[in-house]
């Protein structure tokens, strides 16, 4: 079975981002960018299942701009066997919808024939959460999003995911879009010499009509600006203090 | 213009805090009809019918939809969309595994997570964290959207609207129930709690996590936890409250041992008061406390609980 990786080029978690003065975006320029941390979760299991035996090849995809090689050599070094680049962008500051990616993605697996696809929940740029089940969709597959849990046996594969009333184990059909969440497992670091490694691997490279999908965006951004900021707070000097203050306030 | 809205149903029974929440958001959109699916979903659908503002109730009952598995729920609501411009849905988890599903049937973009409602075709929604606020305008015939409820007050009762059901598609059987782990808890629901008490890292242990539990208590507050204090086995997966936990916006939130990381911020820094309990001054919870205690929370919690009445 190959299992197919999509992992996204986001600005690194730990940047603090900062709206531009002209309401037109975040600025990306000169920023520290880094795998979405969902998908190093799925390209991680994705290697697990092949240490195990139960995936022979294991295929990272990116979609977006010519940087997102990067990604795809960090997905390498983890351990992927294979990287496919679709370029849909130049501009760093241009976000590939997820129904645009699902297209492109459906495209890809129409060639490489996957048994499984592990994504991310939720890209942490747009905060989406919709790519795996779109991509689900348009190829008629089962899905098990928000996993925490996934064993693969045989025909099917039992998905324990995170939902808000605490845990629900579904037993879903092969092939299967599972899209991972922050509890399935803990990301290896690639090792120096699986870093060198990496550079020698495949990546090939293709463009969005290589495929003949459309990315004109279906959502105009119209601006974006900051969140309204909350007002100063204080520090109390004991808990006598705060008790007071919150009954002052009418919050107890 | 007509509004499909997607009742929150959980077990048969409605979820009536995030329906009316998302109601109020439908409302603004056109006249809503509410599809209440489930393999149990006729009492659900007697109670949206009581919602103030609904014009019309469906109900559609059938296995296929038990436990809300996406593949069969999503081919049901597809196959309604002819007769309504807009899909909404609260922004649950049963609606982010569906909603995203149902837009790529009909090849329209889902616009998740919205925070406000410009007109029909304008949203605003959260994006890196709440860091940005964007406002996006579709230009897709259908707008399928999923809406974050802690941003909207819930509609009221008083409604009588008339209740159909709908037939039910074939059974896809891509997927089945195997089983659910649900903590049962006399506590106040997370999302809809007035007061919300959080813990964190900080509180070093799940048997210490009963100090967060026992100010919760006092004042009739749900608990909540930081990713971190979830990971370490110190409070469950439903409790974490952040970007990719829940979104809650009570009248007071306190939190305890908890750093204040953007992805923690995220879900709770649009609570109308904000209390932050930690020892080290320079943590960044401070900068969106209203009132901040420097101190050991072994000290200050038991205290606390205790100056409460
Ligand atoms: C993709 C992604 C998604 C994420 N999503 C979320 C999310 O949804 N929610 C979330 O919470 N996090 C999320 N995180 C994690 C987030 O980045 C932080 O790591 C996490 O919030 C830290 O939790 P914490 O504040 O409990 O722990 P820490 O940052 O370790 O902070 C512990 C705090 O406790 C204080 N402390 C220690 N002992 C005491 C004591 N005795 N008395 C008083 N104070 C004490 C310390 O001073 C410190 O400030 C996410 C991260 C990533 C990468
Ligand atoms: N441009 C992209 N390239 C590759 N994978 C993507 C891309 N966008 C989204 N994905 C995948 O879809 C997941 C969910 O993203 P989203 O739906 O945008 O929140 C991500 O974690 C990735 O696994």
């Amino acid at each position: 079975m190959k299992v197919l990786v999509p992992v996204k080029r986001v600005i690194d978690y730990n940047v603090k981002v900062r709206v531009k003065a002209d309401g037109s975006g975040v600025d990306l320029a000169n920023v520290k960018m880094s795998m979405n941390p969902f998908d190093e979760i799925a390209v991680e299991e994705a290697i697990r299942l092949k240490e195990a035996g139960k995936a022979e090849e294991v295929i990272a995809v990116s979609i977006g701009v010519k940087q997102a090689q990067e990604t795809l050599r960090t997905a390498l070094a983890m351990g992927a066997d294979r990287a496919i680049l679709v370029v849909a962008a130049d501009d760093v500051h241009t976000d590939i919808e997820p129904l645009a990616v699902a297209k492109i993605l459906k495209a890809v697996i129409d060639e490489e024939q996957p048994g499984l696809v592990l994504c991310g929940k939720q890209a942490i740029d747009n905060d989406m959460n919709a790519t795996g089940q779109m991509l689900s969709a348009l190829l008629g597959w089962s899905q098990a999003t928000f996993a925490s849990k996934l064993d693969i046996e045989g025909d099917h594969a039992l998905v324990t995911r995170e939902v808000d009333g605490g845990l629900q184990t579904i037993k879903v059909k092969m092939p299967t879009i599972v899209s991972v969440d922050l509890r399935l497992n803990e990301p290896r670091y690639a090792s120096l010499p699986n870093i060198m490694k990496a550079k020698k691997k495949p990546l090939d490279e293709k463009t969005a009509a290589d495929y003949g999908v459309d990315v004109t965006p279906r959502l105009e951004i119209v601006k974006t600006e900051e969140p309204p900021a909350r007002a100063a707070g204080i520090i109390v000097g004991s808990v006598d203090e705060l008790v007071a203050k919150l009954k002052e306030a009418g919050a107890v | 213009m007509a509004v499909l809205l997607i009742a929150e149903v959980t077990n048969g029974e409605l979820a009536m805090d995030a329906t009316a929440k998302a109601l109020t958001a439908a409302k603004a959109l056109g006249d809503v009809t509410v599809l209440a699916a489930g393999a149990h979903a006729a009492s659900a659908g007697e109670a949206a019918a009581k919602l103030d503002g609904v014009a019309k109730v469906l109900v559609a009952e059938d296995a296929s939809l038990g436990h809300r598995l996406a593949e069969a729920t999503a081919a049901l609501i597809a196959g309604l969309a002819d007769d309504y411009e807009h899909i909404v849905a609260p922004a649950t988890t049963d609606a982010k595994n569906v909603m995203p599903r149902v837009a790529a049937l009909l090849d329209v973009m889902v616009i998740s997570d919205v925070s406000g409602v410009v007109d029909g075709s304008t949203f605003e929604r959260p994006i890196y964290a709440g860091n940005a606020v964007q406002t996006v305008k579709s230009s897709d015939a259908k707008k399928v959207v999923t809406i974050r409820t802690s941003t909207f007050d819930a509609a009221g009762e008083g409604g009588a609207a008339s209740v159909d059901t709908v037939p039910v598609g074939d059974n896809p059987g891509l997927s089945e129930w195997v089983e659910d782990k649900v903590a049962e808890s006399d506590r106040p629901e997370l999302t809809s709690a007035g007061v919300v008490v959080s813990g964190g890292r900080g509180v070093g242990s799940e048997e210490d996590f009963h100090l967060i539990e026992k100010l919760a208590d006092k004042l009739g507050a749900a608990v909540g936890a930081s990713r971190a204090a979830v990971d370490s086995g110190y409070a469950p997966n439903d409790w974490q409250v952040g970007q990719t936990g829940k979104v809650v916006a009570p009248d007071l939130y306190i939190a305890v041992g908890i750093s204040g990381a953007i992805q923690h911020l995220a879900g709770m820094k649009d609570s109308k008061v904000i209390v932050a309990i930690n020892k080290d001054e320079e943590a960044p919870i401070f900068q969106v406390a209203d009132y901040g205690l420097v101190a050991d929370l072994f000290t200050a919690v038991p205290e606390l609980t205790e100056k409460l009445d």
